[in-house]
């Protein structure tokens, strides 16, 4: 028996690298999910706002006169100086709207062109764990090695550069970080951002900063990486329209670095994906023409949903920090004794409540949940409810 | 504290204690906040907004230009009061353009409205002309859409 599962193994058509990469526990969890009928799900990483009217409108109008054209590899000039005007305002950045700015298919894609422009065979990237579920796989499939540094409830999970500098080895190409962070919901404290860009030019390091999130910040300000001082040569700030916007499907973001990075990751882009569609291309430029009063709308109802959806976790013993921005709350469930994934799955089974295990995150998001507030107060009063009764039952 | 107003004027059904907690501030302060603007008439009414359309209740209503002459002192006040006191008036607006009031008249039937305006606005002394349009189809009222399109679900987990 063990014998002919070798031979299959040898002769399988699939690389080791990818073999070696195990499915996205999320992907197992929804799995299970399809089997269950009725389910409130807080497991939902996007907004459940449809794209504002006025950006559907536009693409429909652009499609109206005919613009189903591939565009430059770089993406719509007219988009580019957009987002350049848009850096400026919002974070005093100047980035050159022809050298320095790429459109991609979505943050993923940004992420993915990042990793493979600057990483040789056994190169080092600094992630925080817990990360967003693509850190891990997206560093091996760029020939890379993932080195997860550990953060904790005790201190937010912000990522510290005390942490980060003992790790840091001649291997060591560049440290990515994703704040607001899915799945925890945390922010980095401006002092932190400013040593960890200490760090970044001590040892001559990338920083890759993916700030999709960074709309969805409640109560403080968002400081984008590239605005620290010196940084701005030594960043790749990743963004994106799918959250602040509501537009995950349209499949729609972005790369800024200097001209030599953005050279080297469109190498990988005209040649992969060519262009990103222009429909979106067509929306994301109405999005940043006319989007700030949509955006605070939503950014409005999110903040309180997640205060109430804070407030009713702590009541029910599931003890969760404040989280800043993104729309995650990630309680821990140390008083049920159980692991994340059995609490998961139990939950869903008894409750009919889908959250997501903190294990999906990383091995430090084990004895976690990620609960999602981008859903109506009706559901986030009903689910907790629900979890209530279930941690009731199950509290040590 | 503006937040408890628009918390409030999506669900009138919210409690103290939610709002308190979305706006983060001490439930009795919201509480009376809250009683305050009852008192003051900040808060005027708890409405529900109805589709009367699914529960087959055939209802007419009507939109009404109205041109009227101002009174010396009171311009249009007194005669926009003596049409808003009518039951079947809905909504009353002074507004600016061709027409001096855009009156939204609510009714059984096409008959009530037709002796509502034939009987009681156009022979008022100051009304000069009444143009009366019939709604044909409701489509977003009190800035909610009436009929919406069935709802396109999101994955139940995604990253
Ligand atoms: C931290 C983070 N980065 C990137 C992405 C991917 O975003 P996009 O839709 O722009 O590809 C997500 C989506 O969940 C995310 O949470």
């Amino acid at each position: 028996m063990s014998h002919s599962i070798q031979v299959k193994a040898l002769n399988s058509f699939i690389s080791q690298k990818v073999n070696n990469i195990s499915p996205s526990g999320i992907r197992k969890f929804f799995d299970l999910l399809s089997s269950v009928e009725g389910v409130i799900s807080l497991g939902i990483g996007e907004p459940d706002f449809i794209t504002p009217w006025h950006i559907r409108e536009a693409a429909i109008y652009s499609m109206e006169k005919g613009y189903t054209m591939y565009t430059s590899n770089y993406g719509l000039l007219q988009l580019r100086q957009e987002l350049a005007k848009y850096l400026k305002l919002h974070y005093e950045l100047n980035y050159h709207p022809e050298h320095e700015i790429l459109i991609t298919v979505g943050t993923s894609e940004g992420l993915d062109l990042a990793l493979r422009a600057i990483l040789n065979p056994d190169d080092e990237v600094i992630i925080p764990d817990p990360c967003y579920v693509a850190y891990v796989p997206d560093i091996i499939l760029a020939g890379g090695v993932p080195i997860s540094i550990p953060t904790c409830k005790e201190n937010d999970f912000v990522i510290s550069a005390s942490d980060i500098e003992p790790r840091i080895t001649k291997q060591t190409r560049a440290i990515l970080i994703g704040y607001p962070s899915n799945p925890t919901g945390a922010v980095m404290p401006h002092e932190e951002l400013l040593k960890i860009a200490k760090l970044a030019q001590k040892y001559n390091l990338l920083v890759i900063s993916d700030e999709i999130y960074a709309r969805l910040v409640y109560g403080i300000e968002h400081t984008c990486f590239a605005s620290l001082p010196g940084m701005k040569e030594q960043t790749i700030l990743l963004g994106g329209f799918s959250k602040a916007y509501a537009m995950t499907g349209w499949r729609i973001g972005y790369v800024v670095a200097n001209q030599e990075l953005i050279e080297a990751m469109t190498k990988i882009h005209q040649y992969t994906m060519l262009c990103a569609p222009i429909t979106a291309q067509m929306a994301a430029i109405e999005a940043l023409k006319n989007g700030e009063r949509e955006i605070e709308r939503m950014r409005k109802e999110y903040d309180g949903r997640r205060r109430l959806m804070v407030k009713r976790l702590n009541d029910i013993g599931l003890s969760c920090f404040e989280p800043k921005g993104a729309f995650y709350t990630f309680p821990s469930i140390e008083i049920t004794g159980m692991s994340s994934e059995e609490f998961a799955e139990k939950l869903l089974l008894e409750e009919k409540v889908a959250v997501v295990p903190g294990s999906a995150f990383g091995q430090y998001g084990e004895g976690f949940l990620r609960c999602c507030y981008a859903t109506s107060l009706a559901n986030i009063e009903e689910a907790l409810a629900k979890m209530g009764r279930f941690v009731k039952k199950y509290k040590k | 504290m503006e937040q408890i107003f628009e918390i409030l004027e999506q669900n009138a059904r919210a409690t103290p204690e939610q709002i308190a907690t979305m706006v983060g501030m001490p439930v009795s302060e919201v509480e009376k906040i809250i009683k305050q603007a009852e008192e003051d008439k900040t808060i005027i009414k708890y409405k529900t907004t109805i589709d009367w359309a699914k529960l087959g209740k055939g209802e007419v209503w009507a939109l009404i230009e109205v041109k009227v002459t101002p009174q010396r002192d009171v311009g249009f006040d007194i005669i926009a009061e003596r049409i808003y006191q009518f039951p079947q008036v809905y909504s009353a607006y002074l507004v600016s353009g061709a027409y001096d009031l855009a009156v939204l008249v609510r009714a059984k039937n096409m008959q009530e409205i037709s002796s509502f305006v034939t009987e009681k606005l156009a022979p008022l002394e100051q009304v000069q002309s009444t143009v009366t349009h019939f709604l044909l189809k409701r489509y977003k009222e009190n800035g909610e859409i009436l009929q919406l399109p069935k709802e396109v679900g999101r994955l139940p987990i995604t990253p």
